[in-house]
């Protein structure tokens, strides 16, 4: 039974990823003077012969068109976009187009999919994937026909010549095809917008079907034959090591086969896993059972100092002295100094875990100086290199798949369970599944980073905001790669270098802050208390003054304009890797999300009848949005959220129905941080362990009716995934003030209000 | 020690220690991974099964609870995904990263087995021990009245 369902879970491994099982194994034809990218080593099997100009698209002489996802499907819809993009190029019809995921490759280019990139960064790269194949698919059909290709139009999975009714199917012309040199990008035109059938309408969802029959296959899915499952118990510190232990009572669990002691892991952490001792089982059940009574002394280490309670104190008290100044408008504390009024707020923010539904997990197999690894990653070249470096062999020899993933939301950027599986494996001499159980995803995460913030605002006669001073402290990410104390600039931008402030002195410090965790970066990163912080001051300045929230906060970013790092005070605004020329911050686009969001809301009747509203808007990863939150008190005096409305301008987009997706999605994300989530540390452990304790918002705790609206636009696309977070735990932050007078300066609210 | 129980219709005898939770004597022992492991603890309902058409957290619930029964997992909903639920899941694009999803679907078929025509709140209440870390919520709510033949607006 077990080697037929090896089998199936292989073969439905392939299926899933659109590629039949039959014909594995037949050689790629690589036309002698193709002038294709390098190929990956692990390209997926696809018929011999055919077209292949490019490491995305392949179109078989049968008229198949196979076309590579190569970034990571985590619920993004990114094997429902990215594919049609190209397709739509191409002229490809999607019932004939097979979409295959691509393994960890670094001719595919950059694969970590995390930062909201996927559509933003390769646009213009993956258009032009499919219309290179267009255009020698053209090319090859205009030869025959002895006319100019202007004359041929590819549509619906073949070549057409306009004006008379003679067509190629695209299989007719791949072979070809595969005999012309591939055209450089100079030889290639981009079809115009309006040709596209499929850019930015409702595309059907691919892994549908799969995933509601349940075959879908995820990273713990993956059954090879032989295969034992592992669990590892890990030291509760981070950078603590195994003093002792005694496994005599473990490996007399019926099913344990052994226990592997794992090298401890030592600053910077890198990607490196935490060490501790596996446990090798025959499976799941019997390894966690041995874990559980295995008898380990954990060593500490220096972050066994960590408690979070007083590390917050410590926060407070580092904000309160001058930091490295970031961005500087004018002269601030000469303006506060002289201003009609102060106003002054510090705010907390708390570590957070990830918690992705599908705890991580990946399975390795090592033989013979190879490793195959299926896993659940957003970064599978990083797996790859790191299983490589770990095991001591060439990053050639290291193939990785990857399967759906289970959520992601950056945890698995960092590959640290990856290289556990394959050491694991390579320990044990037989393929290795290694599960992360909920505790240990919820104790051994690279946290969201810990925040304080101190703002100061100067208030001239007439209310106008004149002065702003901003002090930031958190421990940054760059922690967890070097001995780093102060935030990289991709952290400082994100909310601090490049928010317009119509405000003439303008002052920003960061604070120095040292890590005793692993730090890393969760859905919208450093943007999450950025926003909470600036979006939460705004609205007590506007409160201060007596205003309309919406007015001050349109006031404070002030008139329609492109802002220039001179007007923001600083050298450079990272914008995300992208340039200011292509992505400028534009405070029309932010004015508009917060117009159009406060119409749809009817802002105007923003307290009645028990009901009050908040707003926020924020402009990250190169989207802007703006949100506002609906709340009532229930019978027993508990807040809850029962609306929630979100605009969205991220320029160009794919797919219109993934995108709203993201954006509902990104509103019971932010109020799962916003009321209820928070990681704390004693002694240098996490206190929290599974969803008991580390809570995430219900169904009944999600508003009736979460209302997207995505400005329609032919910009430069930004980013999707992230942007939506941002705003939200400040907008339900302001609507609790304006529900009841208490100013949550904390997040999360549950620290301070009854929800 | 050997159980024995029927799972989406095949009669199974495994040899296995009975206090094994359900979900993993179906994951690692019958592979039917279509069945989730989330928290271990009844926290999530990933790994909702049905015993005898009531909706079970099977991993707590411990494989002899199961000897002589009927257990049914996602696999074995419908034969190819033509459930209502299915149906209204895909027509919605409920799933985001899917992997609760299995979970959910099972917890709302039990609740429409049990109450065809269910109301908003009984909704909310059955599906509340399903979590979805994507947010899919709202259209969870959506398909669960679209599978009911409810208004969903």
């Amino acid at each position: 039974m077990q080697d037929t369902r090896i089998r199936l879970s292989r073969r439905s491994v392939l299926e899933g990823m659109g590629l039949v099982a039959a014909g594995l194994g037949l050689e790629v034809f690589l036309p002698a003077r193709a002038h294709a990218a390098p190929m990956p080593t692990s390209l997926p099997e696809v018929p011999s012969g055919g077209l292949r100009a490019n490491v995305f698209v392949h179109v078989a002489p049968d008229g198949v068109v196979t076309i590579v996802c190569h970034r990571s499907e985590m619920g993004q819809g990114v094997r429902s976009s990215l594919p049609v993009l190209i397709a739509d190029e191409l002229g490809a019809d999607m019932a004939h187009v097979k979409v295959v995921q691509g393994d960890g490759d670094e001719a595919y280019g950059d694969q970590n999919t995390d930062g909201s990139s996927s559509v933003r960064k390769i646009f213009d790269d993956l258009r032009y994937a499919g219309a290179t194949v267009r255009t020698m698919l053209v090319a090859v059909a205009a030869k025959r026909w002895k006319v100019a290709p202007a004359e041929c139009e590819a549509l619906d999975h073949a070549v057409f010549h306009k004006g008379t009714r003679r067509t190629f199917k695209f299989g007719d012309l791949a072979s070809d095809a595969a005999k012309l040199k591939v055209p450089g990008k100079d030889a290639v035109t981009l079809r115009p917008r309006g040709e596209l059938k499929h850019l930015g309408k409702e595309l059907p969802l691919l892994d549908g079907p799969d995933i509601v029959t349940g075959r879908a296959v995820f990273g713990a899915d993956v059954v090879l034959p032989g295969m034992r499952t592992a669990v590892i118990a890990r030291p509760p510190v981070a950078g603590g090591k195994v003093a002792r232990y005694d496994a005599t009572k473990t490996l007399a669990v019926p099913g344990v086969r052994q226990v592997v002691e794992l090298p401890a892991a030592t600053k910077p952490f890198l990607f490196q896993p935490l060490g501790g001792l596996a446990v090798v089982a025959d499976h799941t059940w019997a390894a966690m059972k041995g874990r559980a009574v295995l008898d380990v002394t954990w060593e500490g280490g220096d972050n066994a100092v960590y408690d979070s309670a007083a590390y917050r104190e410590q926060l407070l008290e580092v904000i309160g002295k001058p930091g490295k100044v970031v961005r500087n408008v004018g002269d601030a504390e000469g303006a506060l100094a002289k201003a009609a009024k102060r106003v002054r707020a510090t705010y907390n923010t708390p570590h957070l875990a990830h918690a992705p539904m599908e705890p991580p997990a990946a399975v390795a197999k090592v033989e013979n100086g190879t490793c195959e690894v299926w896993a659940t990653t957003q970064n599978p070249q990083a797996a790859r290199s790191e299983v490589a470096k770990a095991l001591g062999i060439d990053p050639s020899k290291v193939t990785v798949h990857v399967t759906l993933l289970g959520g992601g939301f950056g945890r698995k950027s960092k590959p640290d369970y990856v290289v556990e599986a394959a050491l694991v494996a390579k320990a044990v001499g037989a393929p290795v599944r290694l599960q992360w159980t909920r505790e240990d995803d919820v104790r051994h995460d690279y946290y969201h980073s810990t925040s304080a913030q101190r703002l100061e605002a100067g208030l001239d006669a007439s209310g106008k905001v004149v002065a702003w001073h901003q002090r930031i402290a958190f421990p940054p990410i760059g922690s967890t790669f070097a001995d780093a104390t102060f935030a990289g600039d991709g952290e400082m931008g994100q909310g601090i270098l490049d928010l317009p402030l119509a405000i003439p002195d303008v002052r920003m410090e960061n604070c120095e802050a040292r890590a005793h965790t692993r730090i890393g970066w969760l859905r919208s990163v450093a943007n999450i208390y950025h926003a909470f912080a600036v979006q939460s001051f705004i609205d007590e300045l506007a409160h201060e003054r007596g205003a309309d929230p919406r007015d001050t906060l349109l006031e404070v970013l002030g008139p329609s304009r492109i802002v220039t790092p001179k007007d923001l005070g600083v050298a450079k605004v990272p914008n995300y890797g992208q340039s200011l020329e292509e992505h400028p911050v534009d405070t029309a686009r932010l004015r508009r999300v917060i117009e159009r969001v406060t119409g749809l809301s009817r802002w105007d009747e923003r307290k009645r009848e028990g009901r009050a509203l908040g707003l926020a808007a924020h402009r990250s990863f190169l989207t802007y949005v703006a949100v506002v939150v609906s709340v009532v008190k229930d019978a027993d005096e508990r807040i809850r959220v029962d609306e929630a409305w979100i605009v969205a301008d991220a320029g160009t987009i794919v797919n219109l129905e993934r995108v709203r997706a993201q954006m509902e999605g990104a509103v019971v994300f932010g109020l799962s941080l916003g009321l209820y989530g928070a990681i704390t540390m004693k002694d240098g452990a996490t206190v929290e362990s599974n969803f008991r304790d580390y809570r995430l918002a219900r169904i009944a705790e999600t508003p009736r009716r979460i209302h997207v609206d995505i400005i329609p636009s032919d910009g430069r696309p930004g980013g999707v995934g992230e942007p939506g977070v941002p705003p939200v735990a400040p907008a339900l932050a302001n609507a609790v003030f304006a529900l009841t007078g208490t100013r949550v300066r904390e997040l999360p609210l549950v620290k301070t209000v009854k929800v | 020690m050997s159980i024995r129980l029927r799972v989406n219709g095949t009669e199974h005898v495994l040899d296995v220690d009975p206090e094994m939770p359900l979900l993993w004597a179906l994951r690692d022992v019958l592979t039917l991974t279509g069945t989730k492991y989330g928290c271990g603890q009844a926290l999530c309902g990933a790994c909702v099964v049905h015993i005898d058409g009531a909706a079970v957290r099977s991993c707590v619930t411990p494989v002899r609870r199961a000897e002589g029964r009927e257990v049914m997992t996602i696999e074995g909903l419908s034969p190819d995904g033509s459930h209502p639920l299915q149906k209204a899941w895909v027509d919605l694009a409920v799933p985001q990263c899917g992997f609760c999803q299995a979970g959910q679907i099972m917890t709302a078929a039990a609740l429409l087995a049990k109450k065809p025509k269910p109301t908003d709140a009984e909704i909310d209440q059955s599906l509340a021990g399903n979590l979805c870390r994507c947010g899919t919520y709202t259209r969870i709510r959506t398909a669960v009245k679209k599978a009911a033949g409810l208004p969903t607006e």
